[in-house]
């Protein structure tokens, strides 16, 4: 929801410090994930994931979730899906050159970002572009895996 | 400006050490001379002769020309074909590639191919959105966005492979651009912006029509700040408007473009509004060129590409130096040739 994900960014230091302690949570219980097995979570993960970054964030389930470096907004609501930062076409006020009605995605990502602490400067870092073979698969447990480390 | 080891038109120059390109723009920048590019609009034609017509206007004063990509979400000549043509004479175009009509398969084709047909100079850009173009009806492609343009296309030059890490057997040599827009918010984030773009691999930059010297020095300095002026060479958007009318249009309608009201009102008070524009333009360019900083101006003079001529010579920013062109190639040779 539009105004949900205003308010989102708006609280992006208060939501940066929540999303770290549960990705820590996250990687923490990878044994137990492993033990379930990460296939076998895949779906139900995905669907809840979904579910909440759907509800705080429009979440498009890319699967590779840049919101922490993004002011924790996400990008892939911007009409050009761009990952790097807004266009040229923004419009006087900050508002989007395809939707005019709607708020640059990214000047939005300026301002969380500037409230949070690590996502300050995760911003300015040039992020490749998207794989879109993760599209739709759950991003928490990619990280939960890789940050774990161990066969995957 | 003939350089000493000049090739046969169309033919690549030797790549000096510490560039990356065998082509002419890039030697103009690094031997510090003001640049000037100009852009040409490809013609909805299939005809050669429609793009030689359009590059021959710029002779004698531009060193590189842009081919756009579907400008403003527009149908024409794509990018790629005038470039090549334009490369069979020996000019020196700069070729536009748009995230909005291409994914990265595509692309990396398309940048292997230019290369292949002598294009020395990239320009990547994001693309305006198909609502705004007379394709509204279009799939907006969007797979990469022009960093990841950019750090794709250094990639296939300076590591020699594909995104998928797949090994080529030839490097493309190609000068890399990107553009940017310090005239549209989020104003303090432009600069920063930039630093992201010199970082994926950018060397030149060409800017969106510059119209508010001010914003523009404003943002300039901030560069200084940052350390970034000696990484990048800095091309200024810059072109004529016809009318106040034209300028209101431009305003509203095209995505990115600032003006500021005294540029409107000066226009709406002038009795000959196109030679105001004309000299309002070469106002321009001459307080920018005196920006630390600027390494050139890029001329968008989007149907009224002959004003192009005018304004460069008025402003006297070439300072006496002739960029190349055929005729003057030739021109050169018969002099050499005769006793």
């Amino acid at each position: 929801m539009y105004q949900v994900r205003l308010w989102s960014t708006r609280h992006a230091r208060g939501l940066e410090t929540l999303y770290q302690a549960f990705e820590q949570a996250l990687v923490a219980l990878d044994p137990l994930w492993r033990r379930i097995g990460y296939q076998r979570l895949e779906r139900p993960v995905a669907a809840v994931e979904h579910a909440v970054k759907g509800f705080l964030f429009d979440c498009q389930m890319c699967g590779q979730c840049a919101l922490s470096d993004a002011g924790m907004t996400c990008p892939m609501n911007c009409p050009k899906t761009l990952r790097n930062g807004p266009c040229g076409g923004v419009r006087p006020g900050g508002f989007c050159e395809v939707k005019p009605t709607m708020r640059c995605v990214w000047v939005e990502a300026w301002d969380g970002s500037q409230r949070m602490q690590r996502g300050r400067d995760a911003i300015r870092v040039v992020r490749p572009a998207v794989d879109r073979r993760f599209s739709g698969t759950s991003s928490w447990l990619r990280v939960a895996r890789e940050k774990a480390g161990g066969p995957s | 400006m003939i350089f000493t080891d000049e090739p046969a038109p169309g033919d690549p120059l030797p790549i000096l050490p510490g560039h990356s390109s065998p082509g002419r723009f890039e030697r103009v920048l690094r031997a510090g001379a003001f640049a000037v590019t100009a852009e040409l609009s490809p013609p909805d034609s299939a005809d050669p002769e429609d793009v030689y017509t359009r590059a021959r206007v710029f002779d004698g004063r531009v060193d590189a020309i842009n081919a756009t990509d579907g400008s403003g979400a527009n149908c024409h000549m794509s990018s790629v074909a005038v470039c090549a043509l334009l490369t069979r004479i020996g000019y020196s175009p700069i070729l536009q590639i748009s995230c909005r009509d291409r994914n990265r398969i595509a692309i990396q084709g398309e940048i292997l191919g230019a290369a292949a047909m002598g294009v020395c100079n990239l320009l990547s850009l994001t693309g305006d959105g198909v609502q705004a173009g007379d394709h509204p009806q279009a799939k907006p492609v969007f797979d990469l966005d022009s960093l990841s343009l950019t750090v794709i296309a250094r990639r296939l030059r300076d590591e020699g492979k594909f995104e998928s890490g797949r090994a080529l057997t030839t490097r493309p040599k190609m000068f890399l651009g990107a553009a940017e827009n310090p005239f549209a918010p989020p104003y303090d984030w432009r600069p920063l912006r930039l630093a992201k773009k010199i970082a994926a691999g950018a060397q030149f930059i060409q800017t969106q029509y510059c119209f508010d010297v001010p914003l523009l020095r404003q943002f300039m300095t901030r560069l200084d700040d940052l350390g970034l002026l000696d990484r990048i060479f800095i091309l200024v958007g810059v072109g004529p408007l016809p009318s106040a009318r034209t300028a209101q249009w431009l305003r509203h309608h095209v995505a990115g473009v600032h003006i500021p009201d005294a540029v409107v009102e000066r226009l709406a008070g002038a009795e000959k509004a196109k030679a105001e524009g004309r000299q309002l333009c070469v106002e321009i360019i001459q307080e920018i060129r005196e920006i630390k900083g600027v390494a050139g101006v890029h001329m968008m003079a989007y149907r009224q590409e002959e004003a192009v001529a005018e304004v460069i010579d008025a402003s006297g920013v070439l300072n006496g130096r002739v960029p190349w062109y055929p005729e003057r190639h030739k021109m050169l040779l018969q002099e050499k040739v005769a006793p």
